[in-house]
């Protein structure tokens, strides 16, 4: 039993935590919570949906199509409108990325309506391989492998790459990024794009077991949010840890103390972290300037 | 013209003569409208009037205060629900439940307070997201309110006289709640509370140093901007009459933030502007393919590339385009494009 919800707690913790890792790389170079992160995601995986059931092409094409829309999207939001934004304080962006939320919301149920689709996906979530006296789905597994493979790359993104040490710097100084011959708006809509692209990833892990529909990442984007606070806004490997932390917490408290309360856990973690320790617990404290 | 000589003429309600005449204009239109107007337009104006109430609440806190909210369908939902179990269960009278369901309201509101004590900018609206969220999943799990499925409003009842069941008498117990308190709120905020509010939005450790007590305008800000909404939530039970949680949701909070924007950020004009403007938009838009021209359009284009039953969803689509254009075109919203026109007019030829 306990095992069992462990084993699962990691696997939902593996979109947890890609949610988290795309809100905040974007939250790093903004210090804006994306809220339209969950939408991106929704709208990339019915584009998915679209090109493999509609148009009937095959998943390679499909998924990357998907992850290509997710790219072109990430940078489309950036250019057209938050660049635009002269001067902008954190309450005004945070109402254009409410605004896009609401704009793809809208778009994805004007175009695939409410009702509920199934997605077919190669790997079965009915498959599954004995570890122990807990079971592990297929789907499960290919999850959790696709989480470390996008971490992993991250991590040598940024260590690496003449890109990602930039946005490195652009991260933590714009002025003197900038000084330095980083062109700061170009690296922003790179990491637009690639927060888009991971948020993608983790909408199409998570179709197959959740129903397809406009609300597919309202509920995840908030568990997203938790995962990031509880590991810190700031760091991408906290955030990540933080993910498969509520992962688990979440299924533990839902075996053992009440599945039907077990939604409510995430905002718990929310307030008491916001509470005792605002800059979560990976993250070190950061001080204001006055 | 606009010079202030001393104190007194600083606080005044209305400052000149020429407001003074447009508010007795004001109310002799509210008094004769709803003799005169069908029953559409009556309904449609309760419904602003609710509206104008969140704006005008939720601006105290956004605009005045600085503090963003993203939970105000929470304090919205504790109204209604607090309204309606108060004189359901209880059996109070309408005016002592509604204040009643305003205190409530005020309380979670001073306790969502506390934390922003510590918090701000993006934490604070993941916190207060947090908060509305959860309000909404208790309230549909406990089957004292109803469960799921929501509760009926019970009968309203005037001083135990004479009931209300009509658009045309709700507007005569909505009209005057919304008119009294918002011009309360402007009161407030030309007072000592108010520029204690302003100060800490500027800057709040100047504020400090210049004596201001953060812990308690911060967290009054949040109980009067709670109060505000847990009123109009009560009063949106009986328009409404009936009541189920998930229409309190995420997306109700963003509206209401879309009053304030749209109205102008830190004005008590602008958020009664927000609150009439972006009510008949919402409105508007719910029946988009009844539009002369455009609802043709639309179903065309829904026909060929989108779907005919998802339309309405265009509502969203453009509430958030609005959103969008005006933070980043307008950051002062109605209120700042009526004073850049009453300014260039007053100017005129030069």
């Amino acid at each position: 039993m306990f095992l069992q919800l462990i084993v699962s707690g990691i696997s939902i913790g593996s979109i947890y935590a890609l949610v988290a890792l795309a809100m905040v790389i974007i939250y790093k170079a903004s210090e804006v919570p994306n809220f339209a992160q969950g939408e991106m995601a929704m709208i990339s995986t019915f584009i998915a949906f679209m090109l493999f059931d509609g148009y009937g092409h095959g998943f390679l094409v499909s998924f990357s199509g998907a992850l290509g829309f997710a790219i072109v999207l990430g940078i489309f939001l950036e250019f057209v409108f938050l660049r635009r934004a002269k001067d902008p304080n954190v309450l005004s962006l945070i109402l254009i990325t409410l605004g896009f939320q609401m704009m793809l919301y809208g778009t994805a149920s004007w175009k695939w309506g409410a009702e509920q689709k199934s997605f077919d996906f190669p790997v079965s979530d009915f498959d599954i391989v004995n570890i122990g006296p807990a079971v592990i789905s297929y789907l499960n597994i290919a999850t959790l492998l696709a989480a470390l493979f996008l971490m992993f790359a991250l991590f040598l993104f940024f260590r690496y790459t003449k890109v990602g040490i930039a946005m490195k710097a652009t991260q933590q100084n714009v002025v003197a990024a900038r000084i330095n011959g980083i062109r700061a708006n170009r690296i922003l809509s790179i990491t637009w794009a690639m927060s888009s692209f991971i948020g993608a990833v983790a909408g199409m892990m998570l179709a197959p077991v959740a129903t397809l529909d406009p609300n597919l990442m309202m509920d995840p984007l908030l568990k997203g949010f938790a995962a990031a606070v509880l590991g810190g806004m700031t760091t991408l490997v906290g955030s990540a840890i933080g993910g498969y932390m509520l992962g688990i917490i979440e299924t533990l408290f839902g075996g053992y103390v009440s599945l039907q309360f077990k939604s409510v856990v995430a905002f718990l973690i929310i307030v008491l972290v916001l509470c005792f320790k605002p800059s979560g617990l990976f993250a070190k404290h950061y001080v204001r300037r006055v | 013209m606009d010079i202030k000589r001393d104190y007194y003429e600083d606080i005044q309600l209305l400052d000149s003569k020429v407001l003074w005449f447009w508010f007795l204009m004001l109310i002799a239109a509210l008094v004769t409208f709803p003799f005169l107007a069908p029953n559409y337009y009556i309904y449609m104006a309760n419904y602003m009037a609710i509206n104008v109430l969140v704006a005008v609440g939720l601006n105290m806190l956004v605009g005045y205060t600085g503090q963003i909210s993203l939970g105000h369908a929470g304090f919205f939902a504790i109204g209604a629900f607090t309204t309606v179990l108060f004189m359901g269960k209880l059996s109070f009278p309408f005016l002592v439940a509604l204040t009643a369901a305003g205190a409530i309201a005020a309380v979670f509101g001073f306790v969502l307070g506390l934390p922003a004590l510590r918090l701000e900018g993006p934490y604070l609206a993941i916190a207060t997201l947090g908060f509305g969220m959860a309000i909404t999943q208790l309230i549909g799990r406990w089957e004292f309110f109803g469960g799921r499925m929501g509760i009926q409003a019970p009968t309203l009842k005037l001083f135990g006289l004479c009931t209300v069941s009509s658009d045309r008498g709700l507007y005569f117990v909505i009209i005057p709640i919304t008119f009294l308190l918002t011009l309360a709120a402007r009161n407030l905020m030309k007072t000592k509370v108010g520029r204690a509010f302003i100060a800490i939005r500027d800057s709040d450790i100047a504020a400090e140093t210049m004596g201001v007590n953060l812990t308690y305008y911060k967290t009054l800000a949040f109980a009067i901007s709670a109060f505000y909404t847990g009123i109009a939530g009560g009063l949106m039970a009986f328009m409404l009459g009936f009541i189920n949680p998930s229409s309190f949701n995420f997306i109700l909070s963003i509206y209401f933030l879309a009053f304030v924007i749209v109205g102008g950020v830190g004005t008590i004009f602008g958020s009664i502007m927000g609150g009439v403007v972006m009510t008949w938009l919402i409105l508007m838009l719910d029946k988009v393919q009844d539009l002369p021209y455009l609802g043709q359009l639309l179903m065309t284009i829904s026909d060929r590339w989108m779907s005919v039953t998802g339309v309405h969803n265009v509502a969203s689509i453009c509430l958030g385009l609005i959103i969008v254009l005006i933070v980043v075109f307008e950051p002062l919203g109605l209120y700042g494009f009526w004073i850049r026109t009453k300014i260039y007019w007053k100017t005129w030829p030069f």
